[in-house]
């Protein structure tokens, strides 16, 4: 169905190739799954199969892509249209009307498609991703999944044969990913189509692929049975990780076929018990903190304590008001209640040069903060900004990653690096309280398993840090305490282990190949 | 669903328009509306002026949706306001001037020489007040007329409905609204974001640091829009021939002579001459003709298109009646018909002396096909609150006068 011989890729001005002689046959009726750490060019590969690159891109591209009998080179992509489907990675960004039912339409008037048989594609459309009674809404009105699956629905309206989606679950709770995931999977199960989509966060999405395809790093592609390929590739999910220290050649894709590996091969596992979360007088302390925009209560009445030297995760679906939460701790937007950060002040009350060296906050979208021309200016920038010594943000930078160079522009880093930035620029001020919103989006295990060791270190330095995260492995394998929020208030507070372990959303991997021992992480696996 | 649907047309052909709950076609109010609008620039009769005012404003009451744009009619009304009540403060401060019958006297205020000619304060004649009241109400009620159309036409619609040629003029007006409330949203994360980093940047770094983000932000989506229309086919059915020049050729003159003709026919006092009436046919027709020609070369197709039916007939009609009947009155060959001859005071009454303005028959007929609307649609029906917060964002009206009530982030609990 999708066919790469010998495809080469040089973005202009690149020194060297994004892909390199790449070979990819996949098969009609097959899901298969896109793997590789960020920036390898995941992204790149898609966008070739559609015609986006080099055709919107720019860029140079030897060999020759061929998807359904139609080369990228003769095709410009919007005469690939009806052959392939693509989703960005923000359906957002993508959406050309603004209610679903017109939204669903627009390829299909664009294709000049006749009224009658539109008419009846939008019903059957509605109807397969199962958003009918959504027709009506405002797109800005939905859900992230449920925008994810009406920008699924837009392309499928035009019935293309092959559908290439670029990490269509990293914005959403583990909840709504396992909605888009199963609208996937009848999608290639019920209805025959070719699927190809790139992930970070594999253990969603593994148990459903027919190939893996990893974009190694060097350009140069691999593929084969997942089983196979995700025991050699440099993206190691929790299964995977699993696989490694029990030293099985072959990945379990899903939960059940560990646990029935295990069963045979009769492993157990050392109990394990907690570390005591370590208990001090709290850092930072709220009662009744109350959160409201115009009638909407975002946060409703929330009381909780943070003692110094924990890291607690922040979890709950979309929506749920844990990044209202945030930001109403450090004061970012107006709340009501009491408010105290370390023992004596309300951050609500400094200003804002102030309550940045009491709380610190990295929002959702860390490149709001960068506004200037190199890193190094923003690390002096920051420098002013905390009234601190000149070098410490670059210091600080320094350890968080070393390779962020100080005269690149703080836009073409990678994800990994600009978080790393911006984590540096708000340490800046040494502030005992850290809050994160969503820090893992976009980063692949091995970023997120630096992250976690900055936390730690941050934790060991006697600071608390609240994550705010979808992120159920990253929760599982980096964080001592974890508050669970559902419309506004918390519904649960415990140990990490409490929490996720008893819940079947937020239950990690491991916890449930393991059930009833609640492992969180692979570190905790000791075979007995 | 992959089967094949382009088989065998059905018969009958199943309904593309929309369901019972449609709401008439925008054009068909735009007509009505600039219909009533230009009648009421030809007259100042005071009483067929707040006929048709209360005419209007019974069909915007009843007939208005509770979207966003239809929200905006008090702007209208605040406008109106003002315009009576600023050309009242002029003409009582320095307009005076003529007429008989006077009111009250202001203290004069003695001006220079050089200033000869204007005059500060002095007498209020009854005339003075009732020819600009007369004047002022006729550029009210035209407000209230347009007014009318924005609360009740959905401005998306009938961008949409536009003619094959102007596709491309309208698809880019539609993303611009859609990326409006998106801007001010990505500002808004903005702000917070410069709290975070301790708001300490000053004057031009300051702007930098505000725009920078925002504009990045903004490319960002336009380059993901871009790619996404690109993807899905925009642009595929359009040919870029000689032919499609020659009829944007077309098209620009026949639009100009049109609005050379418009311009001849408006401002000549007495009679416009044939010219005038040529110039406008002409350009027209020319018009007409060019998005015929532009019709063929985009094959884009249309979504369950807004129906013109007896409904958007009616409306339109009943518009370009009130008009037509105002012409008639002011036209002598059309008095002579019935044996009359023309009376100056039916459409502009006379203040000199000011006398209790008459109402012709006709008149009263005239405003009431203003209200004709309200016969024959339907209210619409209201959404329920539940799902206005989009609405509520897209105007801004939360958003700019309340930055709480538009979230930093995409976290909003959704109802």
């Amino acid at each position: 169905m999708i066919v790469f011989d010998r495809v080469s890729f040089t973005y202009d001005g690149a020194a060297r190739p994004t892909l390199r002689d790449v070979d990819l046959r996949i098969g009609e009726g097959d899901l298969a799954l896109v793997v590789g750490r960020t920036g390898t060019g995941k992204s790149t590969l898609l966008g070739a199969m559609n015609g986006l690159v080099p055709h919107f891109t720019g860029g140079t591209l030897s060999g020759a892509v061929t998807v359904d009998g139609r080369t990228t080179s003769q095709h410009r992509p919007k005469d690939m249209a009806e052959v392939v489907g693509y989703v960005g990675q923000n359906p957002l960004h993508g959406f050309v009307t603004d209610t679903v039912e017109e939204e669903i339409a627009y390829g299909m008037e664009q294709l000049g498609v006749d009224p009658v048989a539109m008419r009846k594609r939008v019903e059957e459309t509605l109807d397969l991703m199962g958003i009918a009674e959504l027709r009506r809404r405002p797109l800005l009105d939905l859900s992230g999944g449920q925008q994810q699956r009406v920008a699924i629905a837009s392309v499928l309206a035009a019935q293309p044969r092959v559908l290439v989606l670029d990490e269509p679950t990293s914005a959403l709770d583990p909840t709504a990913a396992q909605d888009v995931l199963a609208a996937l999977t009848t999608l290639v199960h019920e209805v025959g189509l070719t699927i190809v989509l790139a992930e970070h966060r594999l253990e969603r999405v593994m148990q459903a692929a027919d190939v893996a395809v990893w974009v190694t790093g060097d350009g140069t592609v691999e593929s084969g049975p997942p089983r196979s390929i995700l025991g050699r590739a440099d993206v190691v999910p929790p299964l995977a990780a699993l696989a490694h220290t029990l030293g099985w050649d072959e990945v379990p894709l899903s939960v059940r076929e560990a646990r029935r590996r295990i069963a045979r091969e009769r492993i157990t596992v050392a109990e394990v018990a907690d570390a005591p979360v370590p208990d001090g007088p709290p850092l930072l302390s709220a009662r009744d903190l109350t959160v409201s925009y115009g009638d909407l209560r975002a946060v409703k009445g929330v009381s909780l304590d943070l003692a110094g030297g924990t890291i607690t995760a922040l979890m709950g679906r979309n929506g749920s008001g844990k990044s209202s939460l945030v930001n109403a701790l450090q004061g970012a937007v107006k709340s009501t209640g009491e408010l105290v950060v370390a023992g004596d002040v309300d951050p609500r009350s400094l200003s804002a040069a102030a309550a940045r060296r009491r709380v610190t906050l990295v929002p959702q979208s860390a490149g709001d903060l960068l506004y200037l021309r190199t890193v190094a200016a923003e690390c002096a920038q920051a420098d002013r900004e905390s009234l601190a010594p000149a070098g410490t943000c670059a210091t600080v930078l320094a350890r968080l990653d070393g390779g962020v160079r100080p005269d690149a522009d703080p836009r073409d880093l990678s994800e990994g690096q600009r978080l790393s930035l911006v984590l540096a620029i708000q340490l800046t001020a040494a502030p005992p309280v850290v809050l994160l919103d969503e820090p893992t989006r976009g980063l692949d295990y091995r970023m997120k398993a630096n992250l976690s060791r900055i936390v730690d270190g941050l934790a060991a330095d006697g600071a608390c840090v609240v994550v705010v995260t979808h992120d159920v492995e990253f929760a599982a394998a980096a964080t001592h305490r974890a508050l669970l929020m559902a419309e506004g208030e918390i519904v649960a507070d415990g140990t990490t282990r409490e929490v996720c372990g008893s819940s079947p959303a937020f239950a990690p991997q491991l916890a449930k190949v393991f059930a009833p021992q609640p492992i969180m992480s692979v570190r905790e696996v000791v075979v007995t | 669903m992959v089967a094949a649907d382009r088989t065998v047309p059905l018969t009958p052909r199943p309904t593309l328009a929309r369901p019972a709950d449609q709401i008439l076609h925008p054009w068909a109010w735009w007509a009505w509306a600039l219909g009533v609008a230009i009648a009421v620039n030809l007259t100042t009769n005071p009483l067929f002026l707040v006929l048709v005012g209360l005419a209007l404003l019974a069909v915007i009451l009843l007939r208005r949706s509770d979207a966003p744009w239809a929200r905006s009619i008090s702007a209208y009304f605040w406008l109106a306001g003002v315009v009576i009540g600023v050309r009242m403060f002029f003409r009582i401060l320095v307009g005076g001037g003529f007429g008989e019958t006077v009111l009250f006297t202001l203290p004069e205020i003695p001006l220079p020489d050089w200033a000869q000619g204007i005059r500060l304060g002095g007498d209020v004649t009854l005339e003075g007040i009732l020819y600009t009241l007369y004047d002022s109400l006729r550029l009210v009620v035209m407000l209230v007329a347009v007014a009318a159309a924005n609360a009740l036409a959905n401005p998306r619609r009938a961008l949409r409905a536009v003619p094959a040629a102007l596709h491309d003029i309208s698809v880019s007006v539609v993303i611009a609204l859609s990326v409006a409330p998106q801007l001010v949203e990505s500002a808004f994360r903005v702000r917070t974001a410069r709290r975070l980093r301790g708001g300490r940047a000053r004057g031009l770094d300051a702007v930098k640091a505000y725009l920078v983000p925002i504009l990045a932000d903004a490319v960002d989506r336009s380059v993901s829009l871009a790619a996404s229309m690109e993807a899905r086919g925009f642009g595929r059915t359009r040919t870029t021939s000689r032919r499609r020049t020659w009829t944007n050729a077309l098209l620009l003159v026949s639009s100009m002579v049109a609005t050379l003709g418009g311009f001849l026919l408006l401002s000549s006092s007495g009679d416009p001459g044939p010219v005038a009436f040529g110039c406008l046919g002409a350009g027209a027709l020319g018009v007409v003709a060019g998005l015929r020609a532009s019709r063929d070369k985009i094959a884009v197709t249309r979504y369950r298109p807004d129906p013109w039916g007896i409904q958007e007939w009616t409306v339109t009609v009943s518009g370009l009646l009130v008009l037509a009947i105002v012409l008639a009155l002011g036209n002598e060959s059309v008095w002579a018909l019935f044996g009359a001859t023309l009376d100056p005071d039916v459409l502009n009454p006379s203040f000199m002396p000011a006398t209790w303005p008459s109402l012709h028959p006709a008149l009263v007929v005239a405003a009431a096909l203003t209200a004709l609307p309200i016969l024959v649609t339907r209210a619409p029906g209201r959404t329920p609150p539940a799902t206005r917060r989009g609405d509520a964002a897209a105007t801004g009206r939360t958003g700019i006068a309340d930055p709480g009530a538009r979230r930093p982030d995409e976290e909003l609990v959704t109802s």
